[in-house]
């Protein structure tokens, strides 16, 4: 899964997707698509929130600003998407309320796409939340922000072949300077539409006595809920005695 | 979808929980990062194998540093409030100029000629228009000094770094670290610094940090502490030295209301929120150059503005309440004047009074309108209103003239350190108590967290008065 191939200079050009966008602001009314905005603590992602809504909502270079979800929107193409900017937070394995908050939406809000910001500086701790959240969801965006640090610190990204391997889309911007923000939101747009389809990575290093119990568990899953895409995720959660996960799938929540 | 299938899938886990045993959380975690390593090695190169970092790990080392770090720590909170108290001088003034002596005598006059109701102009200009008048005098010019230079600290990314040279204290008044951080949201607002404990895990930890966010000062009281120390603390030495003054003993302020956090945490984590300290991973991010313009504009407009509209909005009923009682007579007396004689025992055993006792009940909804109230409720009682009628706040162009005001209405020193220790310590406004019931849904915990606060500050102004009065 890559980036659409570049056809021309212009498709590298910041102002390429412009004269399609509109920012929405918080008028989200008759939305067509809802979007997730998720990732660790201070990578900013209340920062390209704002670049995507055109709204202000404080940012603030300490961890943990934001603790309630903020919505805004924008409008791109003649289609209109509703952007939820969560908690940032580390995992979605512990109970904090505003790990809770961030995994409840992306669990039972069920998204259309699912943006991943993620700090190109500190990839690798980065990368702990991204994959639990591609258990999850199959429809997502890795938003490789702080690009401008990056660069500054030395560090080289191999975004095609990143993309491959996470079987997502890459996007890399400094939302800062609202560099990637068209680019970011194009690729949103595709895999909205389907254009761009996801094969997200599912976490491979698990010993083989847990993957066994994990395989027997999602096939009966699967049969109580056929086409289900994240039915490894609820094995992980079952095996773990996750009570809300369970108290979920007795009412029915899950699906 | 069947119950009985759910069931048997439930009843599956439980059973292969037990077989593949306890290690099941810990080896899906490090599957998850060998996970990430692994991609990380493949796509990730750090060229030259220059070290990174090295600027903000050098900053680092300074400003957590264990002998500089809180010398630091203070040098920046008196920089930053020294600017607001020296600053905010000249534009109160003006402001006050315009809206007191410029704008209300026009509406009068308008009032007049068009044959207003006596009770309906007092009610409106005298009690409604000026309260909000005063509010945006006494409030505006500190807000738009003293927030912007937060909020570039805050994008600079010091916050954090607060937070890492607190956090001893925090453990050994059984809290948790992140506290210094909703602590520090409380300078601006408490009902802010309540919401942000939700990053704050571990139940008990985040009730302690609820109900002690209340000391930290908010960006209502300030001002308050602002223009007291400036008038009364200034005074009491060479006019060289009176901003200086002024500026230690608000930093005291500052200062004493963390040590009541402190206090007052370890004695709730003794008592009746016993409980183990948790370990948490407290990232320092990089700092990052703040954008000066867009800072500026967005402080001015998220938090300035939005805390200045909502002191407006409660300042507004507050001059109507406090016009109706002074002009509402049971008796030969105003209701006002009888509440305030009845209050004044108690005030004075406190070093207070009963105007500023019962400033700070009509103040319930915001702190920020505390001084317009006090100095309004004084004018009724000591009867300087040069005419204007009982109730009405009139010219008042200078920090000068309120402290003749105050000090007419029998203000001495005591008065002023304990007006200012009493606004650190007294309930939160009602905006944070409400916040407080949301978070904690517990009718037991908000009234804690209210009520103790003001408990300890009528027992710190009592001593303080009782001590004073010894020599």
């Amino acid at each position: 899964m890559e980036i659409k191939p570049i056809k021309s200079a212009c498709d590298t050009c910041a102002h390429f997707n412009a004269e399609g966008l509109k920012k929405l602001g918080i008028n989200v009314d008759n939305f067509d698509f809802v979007v997730a905005l998720a990732g660790n603590p201070n990578t900013g992602k209340s920062t390209v929130f704002n670049a995507l809504t055109g709204l202000r909502q404080h940012t603030g270079n300490w961890p943990g600003k934001t603790v309630t979800r903020a919505e805004g929107g924008f409008q791109y193409n003649q289609q209109k998407y509703k952007l939820v900017d969560l908690p940032g937070t580390y995992s979605l394995l512990s109970t904090s309320t505003d790990e809770e908050v961030a995994r409840d939406f992306i669990l039972f809000g069920r998204p259309d796409v699912t943006i991943i910001v993620a700090d190109a500086n500190r990839l690798e701790r980065n990368l702990n939340l991204v994959l639990q959240i591609l258990e999850i969801t199959d429809k997502a965006v890795l938003c490789l922000n702080l690009m401008d640090e990056a660069k500054r610190n030395n560090i080289v990204i191999d975004q095609r072949t990143l993309a491959k391997d996470l079987g997502i889309p890459v996007v890399a911007t400094s939302a800062r300077y609202n560099e990637g923000i068209p680019e970011l939101i194009q690729t949103i747009s595709e895999v909205a539409n389907g254009t761009i389809v996801c094969k997200p990575h599912r976490i491979k290093n698990v010993p083989p006595n847990i993957e066994k119990a994990v395989k027997k568990l999602s096939v009966e899953i699967e049969k109580e809920f056929p086409g289900i895409s994240n039915s490894r995720w609820i094995a992980f959660r079952l095996l773990e005695g996750d009570s809300q996960i369970i108290d979920a799938l007795k009412t029915g929540e899950l699906v | 979808m069947s119950k009985k299938n759910i069931e048997n899938i439930i009843e599956l886990s439980n059973e292969l929980r037990w077989q593949i045993g306890d290690d099941f959380h810990d080896n899906l975690t490090e599957g998850i990062y060998a996970d990430a390593a692994t991609i990380v090695k493949d796509n990730v190169q750090v060229e030259n194998g220059k070290k990174r970092f090295r600027l903000d790990s050098k900053i680092d080392k300074i400003v957590t540093s264990k002998t500089l770090g809180f010398p630091i720590m203070f040098l920046i909170l008196g920089v930053v409030l020294w600017l607001t108290i020296i600053g905010a001088n000249y534009p109160s003034s003006m402001l006050a100029n315009l809206f007191l002596d410029t704008i209300h005598p026009a509406l009068k006059g308008f009032a007049t000629s068009i044959s207003m109701p006596w009770w309906l102009d007092g009610f409106l200009i005298d009690g409604v228009y000026l309260a909000v008048a005063w509010v945006i005098a006494v409030m505006l010019p500190p807000m738009a000094i003293f927030f912007p230079m937060f909020t570039l600290l805050e994008d600079f990314g010091y916050l954090p770094r607060v937070a890492f040279n607190l956090d001893n204290l925090f453990k050994k008044s059984g809290a948790h670290g992140k506290q210094a951080l909703t602590m520090s949201m409380g300078f601006g607002c408490n009902a802010a610094g309540v919401v942000a404990t939700r990053i704050i895990d571990s139940p008990r930890e985040r009730l302690i940090a609820i109900i002690t966010n209340n000391f930290s000062l908010c960006n209502g009281r300030w001002p308050t502490q602002i223009l007291i120390a400036t008038i009364f603390i200034g005074a009491v030495v060479p006019s060289s030295f009176s901003s200086v003054a002024a500026l230690l003993s608000v930093i005291g302020i500052a200062v004493l209301g963390m040590g009541f956090m402190f206090l007052t945490s370890w004695a709730l984590s003794k008592t009746v929120l016993k409980g183990e300290v948790s370990t948490f991973n407290l990232e320092l991010p990089p700092y990052r150059p703040p954008r000066f313009w867009k800072t500026l504009y967005t402080s001015l407009i998220d938090r300035t503005l939005i805390v200045l509209w909502r002191a407006i909005v409660f300042a507004a009923p507050a001059g109507a309440v406090i016009w109706l009682i002074s002009n509402i007579y049971v008796g030969d007396v105003s209701i006002a004047l009888w509440l305030i004689e009845s209050f004044d025992g108690f005030g004075l055993l406190l070093g207070l009074n009963g105007v500023i006792l019962l400033a700070y009940i009509v103040a319930i909804p915001a702190n920020e309108i505390v001084i317009p109230t006090i100095l309004m409720l004084t004018v009724l009682v000591t009867g300087i209103a040069g005419g204007e009628g009982a109730g009405v706040m009139f010219e008042l162009d200078s920090i000068s003239t309120t402290g003749d005001i105050l000090k007419a209405g029998g203000w001495t020193l005591l008065t002023a350190i304990n007006l200012m220790l009493f606004s650190l310590l007294h309930n939160p406004c009602s905006t944070t108590i409400y916040t407080i019931y949301k978070e904690t849904k517990s009718t037991k915990w908000t009234l804690v967290a209210s009520i103790l606060p003001v408990i300890l500050g009528f027992i710190v102004t009592f001593l303080v008065a009782q001590i004073w009065r010894l020599f």
